[in-house]
């Protein structure tokens, strides 16, 4: 019988952690769809999550974290938010004639009340989120890659065998 | 009267916490008195009437408060001491720096006084911001929408450079041979 | 009027701290500081006094609005000056530590007498 080995940090910390999580992206949610009526916007929102992800990997470790958000996902996530924010130019062109023109402005649905600004806050908070989630973890949890043929394989940050 | 007496209050509180960080010589406390410089300075946003900024340099005092411990606190031994003189001597940087304190000083009688502002170009943007967006957050219809092409400038700066921090940060490939792929396997 | 030279003052802190001292990471500090301070100046020359945030509340006046509020502008640029201080300060911490693994020490002399 052999005891299974427990990574990340104790039970207490994790308890905790699944609680403030949700309660990070909700804060996070709120700046995005409200941004137009309350201070704050799209660039607290975004760090706000990359908070929330730093506060998981640091809590539950890094095998985890992997298996969900990866640093592959991060960095296409970052990718997706600047092509929202271009896309939403390229339409701004096509339907009034200049580039980032609020095509959508002051009509009277329930969410869109201020057009465009809603779909920027989305791409903003993607880019800095992500952005920043990737290079906590390129400072703290990635380390050397080891290539066998085609198989890359990604050694801890604390890894003795690959010291020269 | 009140406020403009808080505001020099919070001011010299800010000039003594910096103070510290430059001269303390234990490394990890010359970052925590940097973190308590910046929420210092995220009460004076408060104060001075922007309520977005101070949620903003919070959040951004944290996670750079997170990045400066990285650096401080290393495997072999916490928090590095500082040791040795300095490159430029320390009694001439200080003499520059009282010279341009002089000059500043008197370079700054010639700016507009403090609490009336020129607002030439920000009367067209709080004139129009509600009738032709339909925003009330005057300052998120400026980013997102007047000047929204200096927004998504400043996106493409951040990714830039955090791709080149992860450039610079990513270690080599090694290559292992196929018998030693065969050891790893069996054990 | 003191108000800009105290702000002034804190730049020329973080200057001092950018040229004088030897260890890497208090350069960083620096940089950072002088980062504040020029946040600051930037917001301290748009603020009117006894004036509101730039947000309309539901029933407020329109021309009480426009003649007390803050100016706007200065704010918008200073936001997104914010978070892009944090990305130079994230890379700027990224060449720190591969200096540190590189050449085991974080002061400068050594670095420099130890390159190439």
């Amino acid at each position: 019988m052999e005891k299974k080995v427990e990574s990340g940090m104790s039970s207490i910390v994790k308890t905790i952690t699944s609680v403030m999580v949700g309660f990070m992206m909700l804060f996070a949610g709120y700046f995005i769809l409200f941004g137009d009526e309350v201070p704050g916007g799209g660039f607290p929102a975004g760090v706000m999550m990359a908070l929330a992800y730093i506060l998981i990997t640091l809590a539950y470790g890094r095998e985890f974290v992997e298996k969900r958000v990866s640093g592959i996902t991060a960095s296409k996530l970052t990718d997706v938010g600047v092509l929202i924010f271009l896309f939403v130019g390229f339409f701004g062109l096509y339907f009034s004639g200049t580039f980032l023109n609020n095509f959508l402005q002051n009509n009277e649905s329930l969410f869109f009340t201020s057009g465009t600004i809603i779909i920027n806050d989305v791409a903003v908070a993607l880019t800095v989120g992500m952005s920043l989630y990737l290079i906590f973890l390129a400072l703290a949890i990635f380390g050397r890659v080891v290539c066998e043929g085609s198989l890359c394989k990604d050694l801890g940050r604390d890894s003795e065998e690959e010291k020269e | 009267m009140n406020t403009i007496l808080l505001l020099h209050l919070l001011l010299v509180f800010m000039v003594i916490g910096s103070i510290i960080t430059v001269e303390i010589k234990n490394m990890l406390s010359a970052v925590i008195s940097v973190g308590a410089v910046g929420f210092i300075l995220s009460v004076t946003f408060l104060f001075l009437g922007a309520p977005d900024i101070a949620i903003t340099q919070v959040i951004v005092e944290i996670l750079s408060l997170i990045l400066l411990i990285r650096a401080t606190i290393n495997v072999d031994n916490v928090a590095i001491e500082e040791k040795g003189e300095s490159i430029f001597s320390n009694r001439t940087t200080l003499i520059f720096v009282g010279i341009i304190l002089v000059f500043a000083w008197i370079a700054f009688q010639s700016l507009p006084a403090f609490g009336e502002p020129s607002m030439r170009i920000s009367r067209y943007y709080l004139l129009n911001a509600y009738s032709k967006v339909g925003a009330s957050n005057i300052v998120a219809s400026i980013i997102l929408d007047f000047r929204a092409y200096d927004t998504f400038g400043e996106l493409l700066v951040l990714f830039t450079s955090i791709s080149g921090a992860f450039a610079v940060l990513r270690r080599g490939k090694i290559d292992k041979h196929k018998d030693h792929l065969k050891i790893d396997l069996e054990t | 009027m003191t108000l800009y030279f105290l702000d002034f003052l804190l730049f020329m802190i973080g200057l001092y701290a950018l040229v004088t001292k030897r260890h890497i990471v208090k350069k960083i500090l620096g940089v950072a500081i002088m980062e504040y301070s020029v946040n600051l100046f930037l917001i301290l020359i748009g603020f009117k006094m006894s004036g509101t945030a730039p947000i309309m509340v539901a029933d407020m006046d329109f021309a009480t609005f426009i003649r007390t509020a803050v100016d706007p502008l200065p704010q918008a640029l200073v936001l997104t000056s914010i978070v892009i201080g944090l990305g130079t300060l994230a890379l700027m911490v990224a060449i720190a530590i591969r200096l540190y693994e590189r050449y085991g020490t974080f002061d400068m002399h050594e670095i420099n007498r130890l390159r190439g």
